[in-house]
């Protein structure tokens, strides 16, 4: 009873740890299931079918193709943008800072249903039809925001003193942005990047009011399959995300810590 | 001016010097909004700019075919919310409920991973973020395999015998009225279920990160003057855990609200959230005032709960 007291934190903590993981492990087992019906939601028995023919099911593929060209294009752009607001945060005194900050938070605060409907009312009064165009606008929008915060916390910690060494060893602004500054808050910008990737690349909500039917991201694809019936397929793609980006984690830390190890 | 410019490199570095600092001050004065121009216009035009066409989307009459006017027709408001308002009270309750959960759930494990993991503190925080990496409409998919009625949960409680733990959650259930019958799923239960699970890592990371800077000789502390376990986290814990818990609940209960994931793929029509109506009215009634009007009052409500909220808990610092 007394051990039971002592590590009723660890048992909890575990606990909530498998809820928070039994959804992949389900994803994960399921994506070698051979369903008996449409939906993938029963065991039936064990296959590979899935993994072999993965471009099998007709338009899948194709929205895994146009989610990846968003993330790609939406991160990259809110990662440029919001780096160099970062760098006027961080680096700068202006007026109108509050108000700048204010409009920073404000879209991590807002319902993404009141967002996309939103922006959906403005495309509607100006006449522009939804497709590609107004996902991107719109992923770049609510990507902004965290590359923002991810790479201001980076930015304000970097120590001054680094780029006045470098201005007393003679290098002037622009060497001393690219030699000094710009290597320390690299790995920032990366985590921001992958982070607006994600963001984009996982996004129905917004998506959804800002698409038309022949632009259909990856998550509007399950999402209409939960409707019509679900493939093992898309089983195959979580796990292959999942696993790829546990991937890049664990060798970004690996990374991390073997550079930091070769510092000391 | 002159002298500036025959200088050249070698008075480039001076600026970290005071008394030269009339130059890059004016020099500098106009960068700081160069940088900011980009990102701000494009939150500006996109972000503020939809609110105001969303607001005079709601006071506008009109209909699809033949074009709106702005008519400010506030009975748009009254009549949506005449007809919604279970829906929006429901989503409101839904992600109340959803956020005590997760601070429930969520406050145990930060505190195991801050204090009591160890060398796997690091691991463990992966496997809490692990999740984002696979498409969340499929893990909440996924919960349809988990729920449902011969499902993985009531094999696992079939196989290890534990069926009596499963009808007994189940009777508790019923007599607060989560389930209706012997389901789990397509009930408020499994809408609640899947909103704590999806945002659950919003609670846990503010939360380990508060708890991981507090000063465990401060419990100890406590102990030493004879508080009871219960005292120490009512006292001491708590009260310091509170930045951290009001970001967790803000960051957990906003988007909750508006969410329609949830309670359209492990719900039924008795579930439907607020999030789901404006979908519609969207997308399929074509009903832009009504939905617009309806974006605009949840939004109206999550600015008044967090303003209260923020405001009662006392912190000011959000970011």
């Amino acid at each position: 009873m007394a051990w039971l007291r002592r590590h009723l934190v660890i048992i909890v903590g575990l606990l909530v740890m498998l809820y928070i993981l039994a959804p992949n492990f389900v994803v994960i087992a399921f994506s070698f299931n051979n369903p008996a019906g449409r939906f993938n939601y029963q065991w039936n028995q064990f296959s590979f079918d899935a993994w072999t023919n993965v471009c099998g099911v007709p338009g899948m593929c194709d929205s895994l193709g146009l989610s990846l060209e968003i993330g790609i294009i939406a991160s990259l752009t809110a990662a440029v943008l919001g780096t160099m607001v970062a760098f006027a945060l961080g680096r700068y005194r202006f007026r109108a800072r509050a108000g700048t900050n204010l409009l920073i938070f404000l879209p991590m605060a807002t319902p993404e249903v009141v967002m996309g409907s939103s922006l959906l009312t403005l495309f509607i009064a100006m006449g522009i039809p939804t497709g590609r165009t107004t996902i991107l606008i719109a992923h770049i929008m609510f990507c902004l925001s965290f590359v923002i915060v991810t790479v201001k916390a980076r930015v304000a910690s970097l120590d001054p003193r680094l780029e006045q060494a470098a201005a007393d060893l003679y290098a002037n602004e622009v060497q001393a942005f690219l030699k000094v500054t710009f290597p320390l808050v690299a790995p920032g910008i990366a985590a921001g990047t992958l982070l607006a990737f994600s963001l984009s690349f996982d996004d129905f909500i917004i998506t959804n009011f800002n698409a038309s039917p022949s632009s259909v991201t990856f998550p509007m694809y399950v999402w209409g399959a939960a409707q019509r019936g679900t493939p093992v397929q898309i089983n195959v793609i979580g796990t292959i995300m999942f696993l790829g980006a546990l991937a890049i984690v664990v060798v970004g830390q690996v990374l991390s810590s073997r550079r930091s190890r070769q510092a000391v | 001016m002159a002298v500036n410019t025959l200088a050249g490199a070698p008075l480039a570095p001076q600026p970290a010097q005071p008394g030269e600092g009339k130059r890059p001050r004016r020099r500098g004065a106009y960068v700081p909004y160069l940088l900011l121009l980009p990102g701000m216009l494009w939150l500006v035009v996109f972000f503020l700019v939809p609110m105001l066409s969303l607001a005079s989307q709601s006071l506008q009459t009109g209909d699809v075919d033949n074009g709106y006017t702005l008519t400010f027709n506030f009975a748009t408001y009254s009549d949506a919310l005449g007809t919604y308002w279970p829906q929006l009270l429901r989503s409101l309750i839904y992600a109340g409920t959803a956020t005590v959960a997760t601070l429930a759930l969520g406050f145990p494990l930060a505190w195991f991973i801050a204090h009591r993991s160890g060398r796997y503190k690091n691991f463990l925080l992966v496997l809490v973020i692990a999740p984002f990496f696979t498409s969340f409409l499929i893990r909440t998919l996924a919960w349809q395999t988990i729920l449902g009625d011969s499902g993985l949960l009531a094999q696992f409680t079939a196989f290890t015998h534990t069926d009596f733990l499963l009808s007994g959650f189940k009777s508790v259930l019923h007599a607060v009225g989560l389930i209706s019958n012997d389901q789990l799923l397509f009930s408020p239960f499994a809408v609640i279920c899947g909103l704590t699970y999806n945002f659950l890592p919003f609670m846990v990371l503010p939360l380990y990160a508060n708890l991981e800077r507090l000063d465990q000789r401060l419990v100890e502390a406590a102990g030493d003057l004879y508080a009871s376990p219960v005292q120490a986290f009512r006292r001491v814990i708590w009260p310091l855990s509170l930045p951290g818990v009001v970001a967790g609940t803000l960051l957990t209960f906003i988007p909750a609200t508006g969410d329609y994931i949830n309670s359209v793929l492990l719900g039924s029509t008795q579930t439907t959230m607020i999030g789901q109506v404006i979908d519609a009215q969207f997308l399929r009634v074509l009903d832009y005032p009504t939905a617009a009007a309806l974006s605009f009052i949840l939004l109206l409500l999550i600015v008044a709960f967090v303003v209260t909220y923020v405001r009662r808990a006392g912190t000011e610092e959000l970011v």
